[in-house]
């Protein structure tokens, strides 16, 4: 790893930027972290779900009475027993804890055992008869704009279609018709699942006072806090939810689980905890991955290079559920304009239900999908235009500080940086065109947000707050909401504090994920917490560092701005002699003010995005990767092999490097998988048997998955160029270095071999497929030929900032151009 | 009244080592090696991705060797050796793997790093000084969905150095 840009050395920082052991490092390396399932406790009974063998069905009855008389079954469950809906947006509350007579997806749970062992639930499940009728599925968004009805749903904008958006930025066709070259392009990115190591698990309890605690793998304790006080129709005051670290989580944790509300419901009946562990099978059903997506975009350009406007369709398919996926579809067409500069956009998004499990946010976030299209498509143009695609990007990129045309405040911009760190350490100009046939490079760029700018329910409060604890032996504790699915969130939060108050990390005693002890974090998703809860952080260090400061300054006689508190002291950078150490500082400032504690909390700025859909995209700042990708290709039999990464990652500023470093490995990692294997493929069951729509293969052997064997090294590049907007300049670095690693190795294969896989993941089958092609001397390619007609409804036109746009529609009664009619 | 489930009776028994400590354990004849030790042993260290042995986080030592224990009955390991990530620390002192491991961001959320840990221990006894594809070999049993297995790889290196160096330490003194 190497880190181009040295950091001002007058900073002087003794914590964030050095390599440090994580402060739950020892716990996860001895097995002392206590995941969920961990969790034991005294009179603990087991539960297990009943789930719907059909792909879509009514449920006629449901018979328990034998499962009931099992021999050491303590409560069944039914949907009568949890009739409420609920879902992670207020907009798509259409789930229910277990389905009250309408299954949706083989999978969906209609009923509940409790019993005294887990196996004797699983047994009692075989007991319980339930009557369904089925009906006709539907297995892909085409069938679905096909079938209006019967619905999956009794809601969305239309049939079987769950969300549409037609926004325009600017009058595209007219940028178009002055373009020298119009290109057009369709892709398919294939669904993928998160394939967290650990099952989710949860246990719940009937606390002594009658309230409610439960134990989760969850990212986002807020929300499913939220979702057990509405179902359970408790005081939410009277609910604890305790995050437990998550053995792995990248988006699949992020939505309250049927499983979570049905033990809490039962620890409450039953007076007693109530555990569940989901099989393997279970947490691939359960699914909320990637969407599959079809994507036509349309690009226009000049002859030097210039993008004059862009616009991009979608056909998202989004399963059986709601899930996050009002906001994946936006986010398929939110960030196409953060990487180059687009004056003109167009974007035209529609997901459709299926009846497959449900889609959600999985790394990356809808945003995937359209970076793999929009980066092939560049390397086409580059191509056609006879440019280098790394000096075609680096002509088109985003101004630092700028808006764009769909009214996203960008931040910092290392984006020039990143691929010209890529093009340097990948050795891109002597290889490029260059290597032999069957061997070639690709480069891909990207772009994310460094948190959602928005709320997921509307509201004015912070997205994260901090509480800080003070005590007279010098030691500090922190309270947060946060989750540590294992990205650090809790080092994170440890090392702003540290450096602050100039002791340790491991002074800090970090409590995170419990409803109870801290105060609300949204959860981790959409590369958040850092920028958040670390604001936050920031924020509640420096109240309570003031204090310390005042009362030592007096003591001291040394005016308060001279003091600096490091290495466990807090003196006079005058006379270092002139000190007192951080415990005496903690005493003499207790003495003085009472206790000592702070609160810090972040909220992100307001967003220039005013037209409806507008609350997808808006960041308080976003972090930028380049990828080279090289790969060797048997032109023979499309065997495919990633030998080299070279990737570079603007992320502000690296808290912990090795811990950046294991953030960019690892998207990379998971990027990979995606680009070379990883699918979620389904198949119709034969008519005679239930014709249901099942997954091909709800196991990790047959989900391929990259092992160590299929690792290739990766050259890392932090840059690091601190944006204000982050503590310590830090920006996000989990999610965005997945996205450039799928067009990188597509783009690869074509310099490898001449062929273009439109679609992911980029196999051998394909390869070969589109090797035929070209030698039948068509285009060499292989990828979906068309894109469906969908009726998009109204587009609602918003000006770009530069053709006077206000960030409203122009329909909108509050826009300043209705106004003045 | 509900009645004793007859799943749950624990009419099997074995005797074995767990970690250098002899035990006699009593649980329910079809539980797996894993469910006795996390459920009937209380050792909740060694986790589990899969119970179908696919995803080597279960993977336990086994008199020396590393086997899953999701795919292996309690009652074959009557009198056996069994080594799990709570043994691997000798008084309250990290393994260097261990150390290795949380210094060099090896582990990340930790759910795969209890079997990744006691599989490069058993090849660290068995080879002194693995090269990185002997390394790649032992470990593609074992998914870790977090790393990329790039600094997984560095901190068994790592860990190799350490040991040399204080074996040599050991020697001189």
């Amino acid at each position: 790893m190497t880190t181009p840009e040295k950091k001002d050395k007058a900073e002087d920082l003794r914590v964030i930027g050095t390599a440090r052991r994580r402060v739950d490092a020892r716990a996860k390396v001895t097995g002392q972290t206590r995941f969920a399932d961990d969790i034991a406790l005294p009179r603990m009974a087991f539960c297990k779900l009943l789930r719907s063998p059909h792909a879509h069905a009514r449920i006629r009855n449901i018979n328990f009475s034998r499962a009931l008389a099992h021999p050491g079954v303590y409560l069944v469950l039914t949907g009568k027993d949890l009739r409420i809906r609920y879902g992670v947006l207020p907009v798509s509350q259409d789930e229910q804890a277990l389905c009250l007579d309408h299954v949706r997806h083989v999978g969906d749970p209609v009923a509940a055992v409790v019993a005294r062992e887990e196996l004797t639930a699983l047994n009692a499940l075989d007991l319980i008869d339930v009557d369904y009728e089925i009906l006709p599925t539907i297995s892909n968004p085409e069938e679905a704009l096909a079938t209006p009805t019967p619905r999956i749903h009794e809601y969305g904008d239309e049939g079987n279609i769950h969300k549409r958006v037609s926004l325009q930025f600017g009058d595209v066709e007219a940028s178009f018709a002055e373009s020298d070259e119009v290109f057009e392009d369709t892709f398919f990115y294939q669904g993928n699942t998160h394939l967290p190591i650990e099952q989710h698990a949860a246990v719940a309890t009937r606390d002594p006072d009658g309230k409610l605690t439960i134990w989760s793998s969850t990212q986002t304790p807020h929300y499913l806090h939220r979702a057990l006080a509405r179902v359970l129709r408790m005081p939410a005051g009277h609910i604890r939810v305790i995050a437990t670290p998550n053995g792995g989580g990248f988006g699949g944790k992020s939505d309250p689980f049927h499983h979570e509300i049905v033990i809490s419901r039962a620890a409450l009946i039953l007076d007693r905890p109530v555990k569940i562990g989901l099989t393997r099978e279970e947490v691939f059903y359960c699914h909320r991955g990637r969407h599959p997506v079809l994507m036509k975009f349309r690009t226009g350009v000049k002859k030097d290079g210039t993008i004059t406007g862009m616009h991009l369709q979608t056909l998202i398919d989004g399963g059986a559920y709601g899930s996050y996926g009002v906001a994946s579809t936006l986010y398929t067409g939110a960030l196409q304009t953060t990487t180059y500069h687009i004056p003109r956009y167009k974007f035209q998004g529609c997901r459709t239900f299926t009846n497959k499990p449900p889609c959600g946010p999985k790394r990356g976030h809808g945003t995937v999908q359209p970076r793999f299209g929009q980066e092939v498509q560049i390397d086409k143009i580059a191509e056609k235009l006879n440019m280098d695609p790394a000096e075609f990007r680096l002509k088109n990129a985003v101004k630092p500080n700028s808006l764009t045309a769909n009214f996203l405040e960008l931040g910092t911009v290392g984006l020039p940086e990143c691929i010209r760190q890529v093009v340097k350490v990948s050795g891109w100009n002597e290889k490029f065109r260059k290597l032999p046939e069957g061997r070639g490079v690709g480069l891909a760029c990207s772009c994310y947000l460094t948190g959602a700018g928005l709320p997921i329910n509307a509201n004015a409060m912070p997205h994260s707050g901090v509480q800080l604890k003070l005590d007279r032996g010098g030691g500090v504790t922190l309270y947060c909401g946060t989750s540590e699915i294992g990205q650090g969130s809790d080092d994170v939060l440890a090392a702003i504090v540290a450096e602050v108050l100039g002791i340790d990390t491991f002074d800090i005693r970090v409590y995170t994920g419990d409803t109870d002890l801290g105060p609300v974090d949204l959860g981790s998703y959409s590369s958040r917490v850092t920028i958040m809860a670390g604001n936050a952080a920031l924020q509640a260090a420096e109240r309570v560092k003031s204090l310390l400061a005042e009362a030592v300054g007096i003591k001291l006689s040394v005016p308060t701005e001279q003091l600096r508190f490091a290495d466990h002291y807090v003196y006079d950078v005058g006379a270092t002699a002139r000190r007192m150490s951080f415990r005496d500082a903690i005493c003499l400032a207790e003495s003085k003010f009472g206790t000592l504690g702070t609160v810090g909390s972040y909220t992100p700025p307001k967003s220039a995005a005013l037209f409806p859909g507008g609350g997808v995209g808006p960041s308080p700042t976003y972090s930028y990767s380049a990828a080279v990708v090289e790969v060797e290709v048997s032109p023979e039999t499309g065997w495919l092999t990633v030998s080299k990464v070279w990737i570079a990652h603007d992320i502000g500023r690296a808290l912990n490097p090795p811990l950046a470093r294991g953030q960019v490995e690892g998207s990379v990692y998971m990027g990979l998988g995606e680009a070379l294997m990883e699918e979620m493929e389904y198949r119709r069951l034969p008519k005679k048997f239930s014709h249901a729509l099942v997954h091909k293969f709800p196991s990790i052997l047959e989900y391929k998955s990259p092992t160590s064997l299929d690792m290739p090294e990766i050259e890392t590049v932090l840059v690091e160029n601190p944006d204000p907007r982050g503590p310590f300049g830090a920006k996000e670095v989990g999610q965005g270095p997945l996205l450039p690693i799928i067009p990188a190795v597509a783009n690869a294969v074509y310099d490898a071999v001449g062929v273009r896989v439109d679609e992911s993941p980029v196999t051998p089958e394909k390869i070969v497929k589109a090797l035929a092609e070209k030698k039948a001397g068509r285009a060499p390619r292989y990828g979906p030929k068309h894109f469906p007609a969908v009726n998009w409804g109204f587009t609602l036109f918003v000006p770009p900032p530069w053709e006077g746009g206000d960030g409203y529609a122009l329909s909108d009664i509050r826009s300043a151009a209705h106004r003045a009619g | 009244m509900p009645i004793a489930p007859e799943e749950s009776k624990k009419t099997a028994q074995i005797k074995l080592v767990l970690n250098g400590e002899e035990m006699d354990v009593a649980f329910a004849p079809y539980k797996t090696l894993l469910e006795v030790l996390r459920e009937d042993l209380w050792h909740t260290g060694t986790k589990h991705g899969c119970e179908l042995g696919e995803c080597g986080a279960c993977a336990v030592l086994v008199n020396g060797k590393p086997v899953l224990s999701c795919l292996l009955l309690a009652l074959e390991c009557g009198g056996t050796n069994v080594t799990t990530v709570e043994g691997l620390g000798v008084n309250g002192e990290l393994h260097p793997l261990q150390d290795a491991f949380a210094d060099l961001g090896a582990a990340q959320c930790g759910y795969c790093t209890p079997g990744i840990l006691v599989t490069m221990k058993a090849l660290l006894d068995s080879s002194a000084n693995p090269t990185r594809d002997m390394i790649r070999e032992a470990l593609s049993g074992n998914l870790c969905r977090c790393t990329g297995y790039l600094q997984i790889f560095e901190a068994v290196e790592s860990a190799v150095l350490n040991i040399a160096e204080a074996k040599k330490q050991a020697s001189a003194a």
